[in-house]
């Protein structure tokens, strides 16, 4: 029945948009805008029909330098959480760089990063870690933290020792708060690695959208808008998968199994 | 029967905004090897904070608290504890949560599994082992809760109030249950409740505490023979008893008559 109506729910959003795009289609048709202003739907579609393989290697790109952001922003983030919740140190020299990180502009830190790296993957890779990092370590951080006092006294009266505590009781404890992180970093991870792409480099969507503005060609840059957004609302939607699959325990995902006798 | 657990001169002292508060002062009290004993009291008498102390969770300010002669100053080894909630995690099924006791200890799952089991079926869970904690009834997690903490056969079990947050049919069958498993292990049971009857019908022995602050005023040898159906309840001996303890709550002016 779940699925069903998740199913239902994707079917839904599918009708929204289609019918979106029908009404842009008829108001370029009623109002005839300059082509160089609105392109209808219908140009953008035959525009990425037209050379499937370009846009096809610039999203390859973009996708790769996005998963490889977000990755590494997991992996790191999780770390810095750990060391956070581990030592009162860790959590006070980590908070404050990750504020002050947070606080700049990551846009205006692109073109230092493209002095430092090059034109090449690793600046883009490097500003979508920056953008995406922070959400994943102040949501696991929390999650760490939330645990219940008396599922650590139990611990300890079975002696078990912190990393045990850590591995059994902390980390499946913020499991669910890891996930609302990496639905944000995913987005995050996205924009990062676009914003890569505006600075320096010859690949990526961000890239393309850029040439083809210089060029005036909007029906282009409309076709890499579409591309993008595709890509980042199935990144999203991949993230919301594993999440149902990781964590059928969790009261958010829950209603599949009936309520409880209580 | 041989000295289990001894509190001499016990006193807990807490920080507070307005100054220090006193939770537990000069408490002495002995448990003796394989005896059932309750800490009876009224709410704020500090029964907890000491139950926490002999656990080796958080410490005393001055006294002392030794086992069998050497100072608790963390948990000691083979012993089991029961919260007043369930403290079961949902992630796990209740088999699972019942095997963490071996696996917070670093001991192997698998010798314990058939252990486990044996436990569910006894407390009548055999049939919920692969469930998760919120398919069960507040009774069934308690009893899934007791079996963890039997799990690696302790010595020594202390429950906080165990029964506390269940509605009185669960709370008669969960004492009923643990009296006859009182019956079958030389155990040292320690036993926080606010409830007179339970401690009365649980115990070989009730130590009453008082607030104001927190102390031991008196212990109660309970003669009652055991077995002990929950009828017992009802005889004029352990309604004696019950009195006695009262008479005791009302001169301290806890109970007024």
């Amino acid at each position: 029945m779940a699925e069903a109506s998740h199913a239902q729910g994707i079917g839904g959003t599918f009708a929204v948009l289609l019918a979106l795009l029908l009404a842009w289609e008829a108001a370029v048709w009623f109002f005839t805008p300059a082509p160089i202003l609105l392109p209808p739907p219908s140009a953008i579609l035959a525009e990425l029909w037209s050379s499937p393989r370009y846009f096809l290697r610039h999203a390859g790109f973009t996708l790769w330098t996005t998963l490889a952001g977000f990755g590494l922003s997991v992996v790191l983030g999780v770390a810095l959480a750990v060391a956070i919740v581990a030592s009162r140190w860790a959590d006070r020299v980590i908070t404050t760089i990750l504020v002050v990180m947070n606080s700049l502009p990551k846009v205006a830190l692109a073109p230092l990063f493209v002095i430092w790296m090059g034109t090449g993957a690793e600046p883009k890779i490097a500003i979508a870690v920056m953008l995406a990092i922070f959400s994943i370590v102040a949501d696991v951080a929390l999650g760490l933290r939330s645990v219940d006092p008396d599922a650590l006294a139990l611990a300890r009266v079975h002696r078990a020792t912190g990393w045990r505590i850590l591995w059994k009781v902390r980390f499946p404890n913020a499991l669910p708060a890891l996930f609302v992180g990496m639905k944000v970093a995913i987005s995050f991870a996205l924009v990062g690695a676009i914003v890569g792409e505006f600075v320096g480099g010859s690949a990526g969507l961000g890239h393309v959208i850029l040439i083809a503005q210089g060029q005036f060609d909007t029906v282009r840059v409309f076709a890499a808008l579409f591309v993008l957004g595709v890509i980042g609302t199935l990144l999203f939607y991949m993230v919301e998968a594993v999440e149902r699959l990781a964590l059928p325990w969790h009261v958010s995902q829950r209603s599949q199994h009936g309520s409880s006798p209580r | 029967m041989g000295l289990c657990i001894e509190v001499t001169g016990g006193g807990k002292t807490y920080a507070s905004a307005r100054g220090p508060v006193t939770a537990l002062a000069d408490v002495g009290l002995e448990v003796r090897e394989g005896e059932f004993l309750s800490l009876l009291g009224p709410s704020g008498c500090g029964k907890s904070t000491l139950l926490r102390a002999i656990a080796g969770l958080d410490p005393l300010t001055s006294g002392s608290i030794t086992l069998r002669g050497a100072p608790i100053d963390r948990p000691p080894e083979r012993m089991g504890m029961v919260f007043q909630r369930d403290v079961l995690l949902d992630w796990r099924s209740i088999r699972d949560n019942v095997l963490l006791a071996a696996e917070f200890q670093g001991l192997p799952k698998r010798a314990h599994e058939a252990r486990a089991m044996a436990l569910l079926d006894r407390f009548g869970l055999g049939a919920f082992a692969n469930r998760h904690p919120w398919e069960l009834s507040g009774g069934m997690r308690q009893r899934a809760a007791i079996c963890r903490a039997l799990l690696c056969e302790p010595e020594i079990l202390l429950m906080d109030e165990p029964f506390g947050a269940l509605d009185a049919m669960t709370r008669d069958d969960l004492n009923l249950e643990l009296s006859r498993i009182q019956q079958d292990g030389a155990r040292t049971v320690v036993f926080v409740t606010h409830s007179i009857a339970e401690a009365v019908y649980l115990s070989d022995r009730v130590a009453v505490m008082s607030t104001g602050p927190g102390r031991v005023v008196e212990v109660f040898e309970i003669d009652l023979p055991r077995p002990r159906p929950l009828a017992i309840r009802e005889s004029p001996e352990f309604a004696r008893h019950v009195a006695a303890i009262r008479g005791l709550f009302s001169r301290l002016g806890i109970v007024k008559e």
